[in-house]
């Protein structure tokens, strides 16, 4: 099973997410939409505060991340009276902690100066390349007096060539920067910049600038690259690795794509890091059990013939019979509008059936079965979901001229495609949830959260697939739909988030 | 280019001498060679038995790490060992991407896993091994082994 689901990029309007967000960061102004999209801008319940499962964050670009780099850098430069390259040296080489740098600087100057190559020795004897003579390169086996040869203070010497060539190993293929070892064996010397400089020039050196950038990125732990392909913004975020069995920091960046800061994952909240890696692993592991599920053709559970899934919506007609059933429970679809509906729940069978190992192994798949069913089919419907609305936005165009509504006026559309995205996002991850979930009196009120958001994208779902001359008489059904699935999925979210935080959540596994 | 030159090199050298228990089977060209180790001591673990390696080179060989893996056949087993998976895969950090050092070579690749061998007393595989032998698609070089001890 791929996990790995799309990057959700959009241009979201939503002001809800919007709101727990740095001000000055924030993507812009949201009145053009204002009367179309307006998500809650009417309910007094949802007010454009923090809500319990929004975390504060802030976005910067390349030149942002350039100049914190500066400013440290001269800040430092002044405290140690070193120039500013040297400075800079210094602080990638002890990752940009300041405080150890300022700290060890001030106790043994020498030592952390050699150890980052900047030492007495360099000055007096900068590196340099030279012939030797009887020199043998351990790389390449070649010998001779014309030979330019080059070594660090370890002596681990090898030709330029060799040493060139294994630069650009690591530099192009391998993406170091700021820690390239001595290529002798065992030895931990790290090839300073000085001898860089020496030993590499024009673009590999423009890379090798480029990457020492992104290292200042990846040691600091408030800071994290955004994941999403060829993004180029970095996030800041004081979520710490030991909050997250606590918090889903959830974070968006200007590109558009909602990640988690704890491990880089696609948005993956009401479950925190530690479950979604486990469900990962285990989905992984169990791929054959599970794979028949993810099929996108079933049998109609009344006369057999069978059933195409081409959209997202799980009310399934059988063209046939015209029997009304569900797609992930088989069951009768009018029962799922009523207090009848437990699509959701796994009811567990009483336990007396499950006494010998055999039935145990059998109920504890099932389990998972139902869970991962539930899971896979929200994927798998956010991408149909997707591909309808793909389809419908072609035909929006002809919409405008048919019917005479603006751009502006038929939003709607890609208003509710995001909602559905984003809302199944949520609802898929509510199960992994859900598995490692022990049941105790909280349970309920998540269980029944599930239920409406679930329903309520149900509903929306099934208006979205209508054909194209329905949809103008549908706009203010669904936009009003809209608005209440992503109502429905801030109250579930908020739920988990706060009860989450207050470590009211009991889980059949550990989580760290 | 990088890799030929060298590998020619080596190959003038093995067929000179070569460490007792080490044979050299197949060089015919500088992309994949196999070599034929013996453990020498008297290891009741591998009594009798003669395992085949396959060394894979790229390009940039020898800056790049050799893709070095146990093959199977009638004539050849899986040596025991809790670094070893039944399907020849080499958990050792000398080949991984960390732990190379462009100045190995064929010759000391085999002499550093046949004294691996010669020092185990364990009739193990690693943990996990069915599972990853069942699962595991990627290339050696490409898998994030966490080294359980650095004792081989
Ligand atoms: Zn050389
Ligand atoms: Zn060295
Ligand atoms: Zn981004
Ligand atoms: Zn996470
Ligand atoms: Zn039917
Ligand atoms: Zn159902």
């Amino acid at each position: 099973m791929d996990s790995d689901d799309d990057f959700n990029s959009s241009q979201m309007s939503d002001d809800e997410f919007m709101g727990g967000q740095d001000s000055d960061d924030s993507l812009g102004d949201d009145s053009d939409y204002q009367d179309d999209v307006g998500f809650e801008s009417q309910d007094k319940d949802i007010k454009p505060t923090k809500h319990a499962y929004e975390v504060d964050f802030k976005v910067f670009n390349p030149a942002d991340i350039q100049s914190h780099q500066d400013k440290q850098v001269s800040e430092v430069s002044n405290i140690l009276g070193q120039a500013p390259e040297a400075t800079a040296i210094l602080l990638r080489h002890l990752r940009w902690n300041k405080e150890r740098l300022i700290d060890q600087y001030m106790e043994k100057t020498d030592e952390v100066l050699e150890s980052a190559g900047l030492g007495e020795t360099a000055q007096t004897h900068p590196p340099r390349i030279e012939k030797v003579p009887g020199f043998a390169c351990d790389i390449c086996c070649e010998d001779g007096p014309d030979l330019d040869t080059f070594a660090m203070k370890c002596g681990h010497r090898f030709c330029v060539d060799c040493y060139q060539q294994y630069l650009q190993t690591k530099i192009k293929d391998e993406g170091e920067a700021a820690r390239i070892r001595c290529p002798g064996d065992a030895c931990n010397r790290i090839v300073d910049s000085k001898s860089l400089d020496l030993l590499v020039s024009g673009r590999l050196k423009d890379r090798y600038q480029e990457l020492l950038t992104r290292t200042y990125v990846d040691d600091k732990e408030n800071l994290r690259w955004c994941p999403a392909p060829n993004c180029v913004y970095a996030i800041e975020c004081s979520v710490k690795d030991k909050e997250l069995k606590r918090i889903v920091p959830t974070v968006h960046c200007e590109c558009g794509h909602y990640f988690c800061f704890g491990c880089s994952l696609n948005d993956h909240q009401p479950a925190p890091c530690s479950l979604v890696k486990k469900w990962l692993k285990k989905c992984a592991d169990d791929s054959e059990t599970a794979n028949w599920i993810s099929a996108n053709t079933k049998e109609c559970p009344k006369c057999a013939s069978t059933i195409e899934k081409n959209g997202g919506c799980n009310h399934m007609t059988c063209r046939k019979c015209r029997n009304e059933f569900c797609w992930m429970c088989m069951g009768v679809w009018s029962e799922h509008g009523t207090s009848w509906y437990n699509c959701n729940r796994f009811e567990e069978k009483s336990g007396f059936e499950a006494r010998d190992a055999q039935a145990k192994s059998r109920q504890s798949l099932e389990r998972y079965l139902h869970y991962y069913n539930r899971y896979a089919n929200h994927e798998q419907s956010a991408k149909l979901d997707k591909d309808i609305y793909l389809k419908t936005e072609k035909k929006m165009t002809q919409l405008q001229n048919t019917t005479g509504m603006s751009w502006i006026e038929v939003q709607f559309m890609d208003s509710a495609s995001q909602a559905l995205q984003q809302c199944r996002q949520t609802l898929k991850w509510t199960y992994a949830f859900a598995y490692y979930l022990a049941r105790n009196n909280l349970t309920e009120i998540f269980e029944d959260n599930q239920k409406d958001l679930e329903m309520a994208v149900e509903n929306l779902s099934e208006m979205f697939e209508k054909p194209i001359d329905q949809l103008k008489g549908l706009k203010v059904e669904m936009m009003d739909k809209t608005a209440y699935c992503n109502k429905r999925r801030i109250i579930l979210l908020d739920d988990t988030a706060e009860n989450l935080k207050s470590g009211n959540w009991e889980f059949n596994v550990q989580i760290v | 280019m990088f890799a030929s030159k060298r590998l020619s090199k080596e190959l003038s050298k093995l067929h000179d001498k070569l460490p007792p228990g080490i044979t050299l089977i197949k060089a015919d060209d500088f992309t994949e060679w196999l070599m034929d180790i013996r453990v020498i001591d008297s290891n009741p673990l591998y009594q009798d038995e003669v395992y085949r390696l396959k060394f894979v080179f790229s390009q940039t060989y020898p800056i790049e790490a050799p893709e070095v893996v146990f093959v199977k056949d009638e004539d050849h087993p899986i040596p025991w060992h809790p670094h070893v998976y039944s399907n020849g895969i080499i958990c050792l950090d000398l080949l991984d991407r960390q732990g190379w050092s462009p100045v190995h070579n064929v010759e000391s690749v085999c002499v550093s896993l046949q004294s691996m061998l010669t020092s185990n007393t364990k009739q193990e595989r690693p943990p996990g091994d069915e599972h990853f032998v069942k699962h595991n698609k990627q290339r050696p070089k490409d898998i994030n082994f966490v080294f359980h001890d650095n004792q081989v």
